[in-house]
């Protein structure tokens, strides 16, 4: 049955905008091979790498205390930078789509900013403001908190880096959706807390969503700014990336390839969920597109 | 509850948008914002619903000061333009929200809550659709889900924005008698925003029209369409056709000759006369009138509608007959004159003021 609809709007499509069936075709095959070659490939050659000596070797691996102790610093600093993120991302996208304040076209472009910036620059900066030779360094010091080659400055430099990923995809949505709904609660009498739990936060959720994997993924991956505030501490100040570029740089491959595989996976497993969630509320989604 | 709104002022940034309005409401009653966009209208409601604040002025509920109130402390029921109904919620949770919300002491119980929704679910005549969405809905059902989401915290007054402005017109006409119906069963004070005149005329028990944040007439429709106030209001209700004229000796001179209409002991000078397509009729022999080649002459359902060039710089006039009183009239000339008609003296400043009041008095001879 499927296959006969399937069939027959083949054969039928006289629309101006259908292209014929070569065209289709070359068109689909070069989508294909781009995404195989450039994608596939090197995520496929990470994972074989990482198995090259067995599944034993790989995870002997991982179960090194030093790569342990890096996986359980990336996590923590993901977990601290992401909710960080998103109570901003929230924030800066409520006050930009929906009221007006001077100052405005400046934020919106201020949050641009660590996308624009080479994430090492953006390392840098925080070096410059907490090393010992700086103003705050000492000062901070003095009360027994170090900031640099630390956990604190691990979690400044990511949240910097992931700092537009959640107000990104927020803000356009927001302002699509207007002040309509939020001005319906107020005046059936919710208070502002209500409205938002009950009525902003579900029609943001899914690009909310969207946003913080988006923003997760790269807390996780981040390698240029982390790695100028890191200090290269091992088994202290290594993320999962710096851990994976000093096995490298000491020809330890499968171990390398190991930190890879699993900084991959979760990035994969990061993808899948945003896919089956998408199937599991596809009605919800598009009922609140159309709307 | 009645709504007096006094001497409001309400600027955006420096651009004025109402300008010391006044207006008072009866309770119960079905008012009408009418005016073009960009007349206010939609601010005034606004303003009286809380969610713009006035730059100066008061507004009182019953004897109550409620402009410091806070849009939720006013207790009114706002009806959006586009509906803004929850998109995530069912229709049963939209019309249910205003009461879920509310803080325990004076929130019903669960039970009553749904009672209460599912009641006004059957006034709106919705019953069966408790659990759709929104989306799944058509123009009018969201409409009338809005409505009775309004209504289900027993508002002290009923804003409604451009309430049939989204629909088509089949759905506005059923809409509007059956939200008159409603209105008459529940005894809310009704205040909407509408830029259609029909709407308003129908609908409203007083109209009032508003021209670039401020309010040109208050009145029944009657009392809108048969005595007009300004210009504005003569040329915004209903067809109408305007003149240039001019006073000479007590009389109404249209270019050369004069008109027969007596302009009282109003002084000599330049004026404008306001007449209705219909208020017209035909004479023989010319003494005194208005005489026009009919360019165009369209039969619109009982009417004749009759297009008339009345000479170089004029805009093309237009009568109402009937049918048989104007059979085949193409390209000849005929002689009218008003029957009802409205003066107004040509000013400089931004508002004519009336100089005479209407008068179906023929003036001498004639027919």
């Amino acid at each position: 049955m499927a296959h006969d609809a399937g069939y027959a709007s083949n054969t039928l499509v006289t629309a101006a905008t259908s292209e014929t069936r070569l065209s289709r075709v070359v068109l689909t095959i070069v989508a294909l091979g781009f995404v195989a070659l450039f994608l596939l490939l090197p995520l496929a050659t990470v994972f074989i790498e990482a198995f090259r000596k067995g599944a034993a070797e790989f995870f002997t691996a991982l179960g090194d205390p030093e790569t342990f102790s890096a996986i359980r610093l990336t996590l923590l600093v993901a977990g601290i930078a992401v909710p960080l993120n998103l109570v901003f991302g929230v924030a800066a996208a409520w006050a930009i789509a929906k009221f007006e304040f001077k100052g405005k076209a400046f934020l919106t472009t201020l949050i641009d900013l660590p996308f624009s910036v080479s994430p090492v620059i953006s390392g840098l900066v925080f070096v410059l403001l907490f090393s010992s030779h700086s103003v705050l360094g000492p000062i901070l010091q003095s009360y027994g908190i170090q900031i640099l080659f630390a956990v604190p400055g691990l979690v400044l430099a990511t949240v910097f880096v992931t700092f537009p990923f959640v107000a990104r995809e927020l803000i356009p949505l927001m302002q699509e959706q207007g002040t309509a709904d939020e001005e319906a609660a107020l005046s059936l009498g919710a208070t502002g807390w209500q409205t938002f739990w009950h009525v902003t936060l579900p029609n943001i959720k899914w690009g909310l969503l969207y946003g913080v994997l988006l923003c997760n993924a790269r807390a996780m991956g981040e390698f240029g700014a982390v790695s100028v505030v890191s200090g290269h501490i091992r088994g202290q100040t290594n993320t999962m990336p710096l851990q994976v570029e000093i096995l490298y740089n000491e020809y330890n491959f499968v171990a390398a390839f190991a930190v890879a595989a699993l900084l991959a996976l979760l990035a994969l497993v990061t993808l899948v969920l945003k896919t089956a969630l998408e199937l599991r509320y596809s009605d919800e989604i598009a009922a609140s597109r159309r709307h | 509850m009645e709504v007096r709104v006094q001497n409001i002022r309400k600027e955006f940034g420096r651009f004025p948008a109402l300008e010391d309005v006044s207006l008072d409401i009866r309770s119960g009653e079905l008012i009408a914002l009418l005016g073009p966009s960009g007349s206010g209208k939609t601010t005034l409601l606004r303003l009286v619903a809380g969610l713009e604040s006035p730059t100066e002025g008061t507004i009182f509920f019953g004897d109550e000061d409620a402009s410091k109130k806070t849009v939720q402390q006013r207790n009114i029921g706002f009806v959006f333009q586009h509906y803004a109904l929850f998109r995530h919620m069912t229709v049963l949770d939209n019309v249910a929200f205003g009461l879920k919300v509310r803080p325990a002491k004076r929130r019903p119980s669960a039970a009553d809550i749904r009672r209460r929704a599912v009641d006004l679910l059957e006034l709106v005549q919705l019953s069966g659709l408790e659990r759709r969405y929104p989306a799944q809905l058509s123009g009018g059902q969201r409409q009338r889900v809005a409505l009775a989401r309004a209504m289900a915290v027993e508002p002290n007054v009923l804003l409604l924005d451009e309430p049939f402005g989204a629909l088509d017109a089949q759905v506005r006409k059923e809409l509007r008698r059956w939200l008159r119906e409603i209105h008459d069963r529940t005894g809310h004070t009704t205040i909407f925003v509408t830029h259609d005149q029909e709407e308003a005329l129908e609908l409203a028990d007083r109209v009032v029209v508003m021209s670039k944040g401020a309010i040109e007439q208050v009145g029944t429709p009657d009392e809108i369409y048969d005595h007009p106030v300004s210009p504005f209001v003569y040329g915004f209700i209903g067809q109408s056709n305007c003149l240039d004229v001019t006073l000479a000796n007590g009389e109404i001179w249209h270019e050369d000759r004069p008109i027969g209409l007596r302009a009282g002991n109003e002084p000599d000078g330049a004026a404008t006369l306001y007449f209705r397509p219909h208020d017209v009729e035909l004479i023989d022999g010319c003494g005194g009138c208005l005489a026009g080649l009919v360019t165009a002459s369209r039969r619109v359902a009982g009417t004749r509608h009759l297009e008339l060039d009345l000479g170089r710089k004029h805009p093309p006039v237009e009568i109402e007959l009937p049918p048989e009183r104007a059979a085949s009239t193409d390209h000849t000339r005929i002689a009218f004159r008003p029957t009802r008609w409205k003066l107004f003296r040509k000013g400089g400043q931004k508002e004519a003021p009336l100089i005479e009041a209407e008068a179906p008095v023929l003036a001498a001879t004639g027919t």
